[in-house]
């Protein structure tokens, strides 16, 4: 078990991502790299910052990063910790999360929509990784 | 958290009387050429005068309304600062209107950015209203813009949950004079709306409703509005359907009948509600066949609708898709992609495009069974054949 918002759950989702043949096919076109941050809020004190880079099918970098001037992602996806537990355990559907604005994207939507399936098979990776949840 | 949101639906003989009653000062209207020449706006306008509303008209919406056309709708409308906007015409006058109203509040946004992500508030500025003249889209009762990218000749899915409209006015006379051919059209996506919206992962409780009945008054009054245009039953209640079904899919979501239909659409220009009901019984069988979840829920439409009354939920998921074939038939409206006119090779060269379209739609992810691209592509060439699916 990897705890949630670790460096190690980050090690363990990468190796997912790098493994799925599902999610290689779907975004082998995908450039752009993330910050999944986790707001304050529950057993979360200080906003988490989650880097991802993702590059044709690949996962090239998940770390935590504890500042976060030092990269500056494509995109941003910030939810609080609650909202990130149910879409990582597929409870809560991402689109849905964002269209009701409990969770919040910046970055270019447009071209993340043309890319719902890859989104669809990273949220399936994150089920494989075996999470200790923080509450 | 989800929520279920339309508009206050004013329907039956003279809903347009309802303008009358309209408070407010000038009102925007959103239109096409067509429907200004068919004189469909011209009962709308009297009851503006009426109620002593100020009215101008903008009437360059074409199908599948482009950034363009959105760009200079919303210089219009930011000069003429009205209290209402009101789109009149198919979806693309109604979700044109929707793009409009959202530019008049931020008119620093470019229109393609006019997504959730944003934040709006037009109603400080004015309200929205939607008069549709087809019965099919459901625009009326949903937040979503569909407008077209020219230059990469794609279409972009937008719109902000704020911009349901405030009001939706379905009267009958708007629709009587549509010809057969649209009437078919048009009916094809309403019953996608309604099954699709009822069987749809993002469904709840309270989307089934409107979908079931969407569904049996589809079943009940399309073929007759379709070969007698003046049956006003017909008419009105095809148009409440087509409200319905729009509240179905818009507070669930669309499934896969869309998100293959609207790669045929893109690639072939086959008419949006034409392409989607020639997939939805392929679609069907593909979801039957694996889903013992929606093939249920097929069951339970097809008993409500009277198309079975016993045998195993299989069995009446099966015979719903027969008769949706059959009103198809019915309506002359193609059975297989061969029937649109589609040369084979043309189309077999592009099935990785439409594989990749279909793929990549939000409607692929909210089914029961999620097909890959090799199921796409086999659905693709069973549609094309008219082959029912046997996987």
């Amino acid at each position: 078990m990897a705890k949630y918002l670790s460096q190690e759950w980050c090690d363990l989702y990468k190796e997912e991502i790098n493994k799925s043949k599902a999610y290689e096919e779907a975004a082998k076109t995908w450039e752009g790299d993330f910050y999944f941050i986790t707001e304050p809020g529950g057993p979360v004190k200080e906003k988490g910052f989650m880097y991802v880079d993702l590059y044709h099918g690949k996962c090239r970098a998940c770390e935590i990063v504890t500042d976060p001037n030092k990269y500056k992602p494509a995109f941003t996806l910030a939810a609080p910790y609650n909202i990130w537990k149910q879409i990582a355990t597929k409870k809560l559907d991402s689109t849905k999360a964002l269209i009701t604005r409990q969770s919040k994207l910046t970055g270019d939507m447009a071209k993340i929509m043309r890319y719902t399936k890859a989104a669809n098979e990273l949220t399936n990776c994150t089920m494989l990784v075996p999470t200790e949840w923080l509450d | 958290m989800w929520n279920f949101s339309c508009p206050l639906i004013v329907y039956g003989d003279n809903s347009l009387d309802y303008l009358a009653q309209v408070k407010g000062k000038k009102a925007f209207i959103v239109t096409d050429k067509n429907i200004l020449k068919l004189g469909l706006i011209k009962p709308v306008t009297d009851k503006l005068d009426e109620a002593k509303i100020q009215w101008e008209i903008f009437d360059d919406v074409e199908p599948e309304p482009s950034l363009t056309t959105i760009k200079k709708g919303g210089v219009a409308v930011g000069k003429y600062q009205p209290d209402w906007v009101i789109g009149i015409g198919g979806g693309s006058c109604m979700d044109a209107a929707k793009a409009i109203i959202l530019l008049l509040a931020r008119p620093e946004l470019e229109p393609e950015s006019l997504s959730v992500l944003e934040e709006f508030n037009f109603r400080t500025k004015a309200r929205l209203m939607a008069i549709p003249t087809t019965s099919g889209t459901g625009s009326e009762a949903t937040w979503a813009i569909v407008l077209t990218d020219t230059k990469d000749n794609r279409k972009l899915g937008l719109g902000s949950t704020e911009c349901m409209p405030d009001v939706a006015i379905l009267d009958p006379v708007m629709v009587m004079g549509m010809p057969p051919q649209i009437t078919a059209d048009t009916g094809m996506d309403v019953i996608c709306h309604a099954i699709e919206g009822y069987t749809s992962v993002w469904g709840t409780s309270m989307t089934l409703g409107p979908g079931l009945i969407a569904t049996r008054l589809t079943l009940e009054y399309l073929a007759r509005a379709y070969k007698d245009g003046g049956d006003l039953e017909a008419r009105k209640e095809m148009m409440n359907a087509a409200t319905m079904g729009g509240m179905s899919f818009g507070n669930s979501m669309a499934g896969l009948a869309h998100s293959t239909g609207h790669a045929l659409g893109a690639i072939f220009h086959v008419p949006h509600g034409r392409a989607v009901g020639l997939f939805l019984p392929y679609t069907m069988e593909y979801l039957i066949n694996e889903s013992a979840e929606t093939t249920a829920k097929y069951a339970e439409i097809a008993r409500y609708c009277r198309v079975a009354s016993s045998g195993s939920d299989k069995e009446c998921a099966l015979a719903l898709v027969a008769r949706i074939r059959a009103l198809a038939g019915e309506l002359g409206q193609p059975l297989s992609v061969k029937d649109c006119g589609v040369g084979q090779a043309e189309y077999e060269k592009e099935i990785p495009r439409l594989i990749e379209r279909a793929l990549n739609e939000v409607m692929t992810m909210t089914v029961t069974r999620i097909p890959g691209e090799e199921d796409l592509g086999r659905i693709f060439k069973y549609a094309y054949e008219g082959k029912s699916i046997d996987f």
